[in-house]
C-alpha cells in the first residue's frame, strides 16, 4: 500500500514535469532577456531577481524594469502591473474551478502560481484532477517553472546577452507555439472550440488597440468564453 | 524605492490570481457560469496566441504568423508539443535572415 502511492505519486510527479518542459524551456530565454534589460535599466541582481520571485509576471516585469529605468513614479508602475496581469483572475476563477475539490492548502499556492503558461498547460490537462495524487502533477508544473523563471532572470542579470540576438528573438516564438500545440488537439477533439477561440483572439486584436494589451486579453477571454456558453454542449468538453 | 515598487507589483499581481481560491467555494455557479468558466482555457489561448504572435519579429509580422501556421499543421498532425516549439524557433530563425 505504501510503495504503491509512492509509486503513484512519483507518476504524477513524473507527467507533471514533462507537461512543464515546454514551459521550463520557454521560459529561459525570456527570462534571460529580462534579466539583461532589468540590468540596463538600473536594478541591482538581488532586486532583478527579487522582481522574480515575488511578481513572477513576465510582461509586467519587463514592463516595470523599463518603467523603472524611466524613472516612472511607483504608483503609475503598479497600477499599469494591476492592469496587465488582472487577466489572471479570470484565469483563476476558472483553473480554480478546475481544483474546486482540492483543500485551500493545494490551492492557495497552486493559484499564486498562475500564469498565461501554467494555466494553460494546467487546464488542458483538466482530466488530471480526476486521478490520484493529481495535485502533485499541478504543483510540479507550477514549481518547475517558477524555478527556471527565477534561475533564468538572475542568470541573466549575471551573464548578460549570451544568445545572440537571432535566436533569442526566435526563441521568442516558443511559448506561442505552445499555445498553438496545447489548443489544437482541443480543437480537433472538439470542434466547436475554435468558435470560442477565435471569437477571443478577433476582440483582442480589435480590442486592445484601444486598451492596450492588459484589458485586450481580458476582455477577449471573458467574451470569448460567453460564445463558449452558446456553442459547448453539456458533458462535452 | 525600488523595493517598494517591486513589492506593490507582487501585491497587485497575487492578489488576482489567489482571490478566486477563496470565492469559489462559497458561491454555488448556476449551469451557464460553468460552462463559461470551462470556456475560459480555450478563450485565453486564443487570445494569448492573438495577435501577439505577430510581435515576434516587431517590424515583420508575417514572420510570426507563417511560424504559428506551421505550428497548427503540426500540432494538427499530432506532433509532440515540443517538437512544435523547435520548429517554430526554427522557422522564425530561418526566416529572420
Amino acid at each position: 500500500m505504501e510503495l504503491d502511492s509512492k509509486q503513484l505519486i512519483k507518476k504524477q510527479l513524473r507527467d507533471g514535469l514533462i507537461a512543464a518542459s515546454p514551459i521550463i524551456v520557454g521560459y529561459l530565454p525570456i527570462a534571460l532577456a529580462y534579466g539583461v534589460l532589468a540590468k540596463q535599466a538600473g536594478l541591482t541582481l538581488t532586486e532583478l531577481t527579487g522582481m522574480s520571485l515575488f511578481v513572477y509576471a513576465g510582461a509586467a516585469q519587463f514592463m516595470g524594469a523599463n518603467m523603472i529605468g524611466l524613472g516612472v513614479s511607483a504608483a503609475e508602475i503598479i497600477v499599469a502591473t494591476f492592469v496587465l496581469n488582472f487577466r489572471h483572475f479570470i484565469m483563476s476563477l476558472s483553473f480554480i474551478n478546475q481544483i474546486k475539490d482540492y483543500s485551500i492548502k493545494w490551492k492557495l499556492p497552486l493559484a499564486a502560481a498562475l500564469t498565461d503558461e501554467t494555466f494553460s498547460v494546467a487546464s488542458i490537462y483538466n482530466k488530471q484532477v480526476d486521478r490520484q495524487y493529481g495535485y502533485y502533477f499541478y504543483g510540479t508544473i507550477m514549481l518547475t517553472s517558477y524555478i527556471s523563471w527565477v534561475l533564468g532572470s538572475l542568470a541573466g542579470g549575471i551573464l548578460g546577452d549570451v544568445i545572440p540576438p537571432v535566436l533569442s528573438q526566435s526563441m521568442g516564438v516558443a511559448l506561442y507555439a505552445m499555445f498553438i500545440g496545447l489548443l489544437i488537439p482541443s480543437i480537433k477533439k472538439y470542434r466547436r472550440i475554435a468558435v470560442i477561440s477565435i471569437a477571443a483572439a478577433l476582440i483582442n486584436y480589435i480590442v486592445s488597440p484601444l486598451t492596450g494589451q492588459g484589458w485586450g486579453i481580458v476582455i477577449g477571454t471573458v467574451f470569448g468564453g460567453l460564445a463558449g456558453v452558446f456553442v459547448l454542449e453539456e458533458e462535452k468538453v | 524605492m525600488i523595493w517598494a515598487i517591486i513589492i506593490g507589483m507582487a501585491l497587485v499581481t497575487l492578489i488576482p490570481r489567489i482571490v478566486p481560491a477563496f470565492i469559489v467555494d462559497l458561491v454555488r455557479f448556476p449551469k451557464w457560469m460553468n460552462k463559461w468558466l470551462q470556456a475560459i482555457p480555450y478563450a485565453a489561448l486564443g487570445a494569448l496566441i492573438f495577435p501577439g504572435i505577430m510581435t515576434v519579429v516587431p517590424d515583420k509580422p508575417y514572420i510570426g504568423l507563417i511560424a504559428g501556421v506551421a505550428a497548427i499543421i503540426l500540432a494538427w498532425f499530432k506532433v509532440h508539443v515540443i517538437l512544435v516549439v523547435l520548429v517554430a524557433i526554427g522557422t522564425v530563425f530561418f526566416l529572420s535572415f
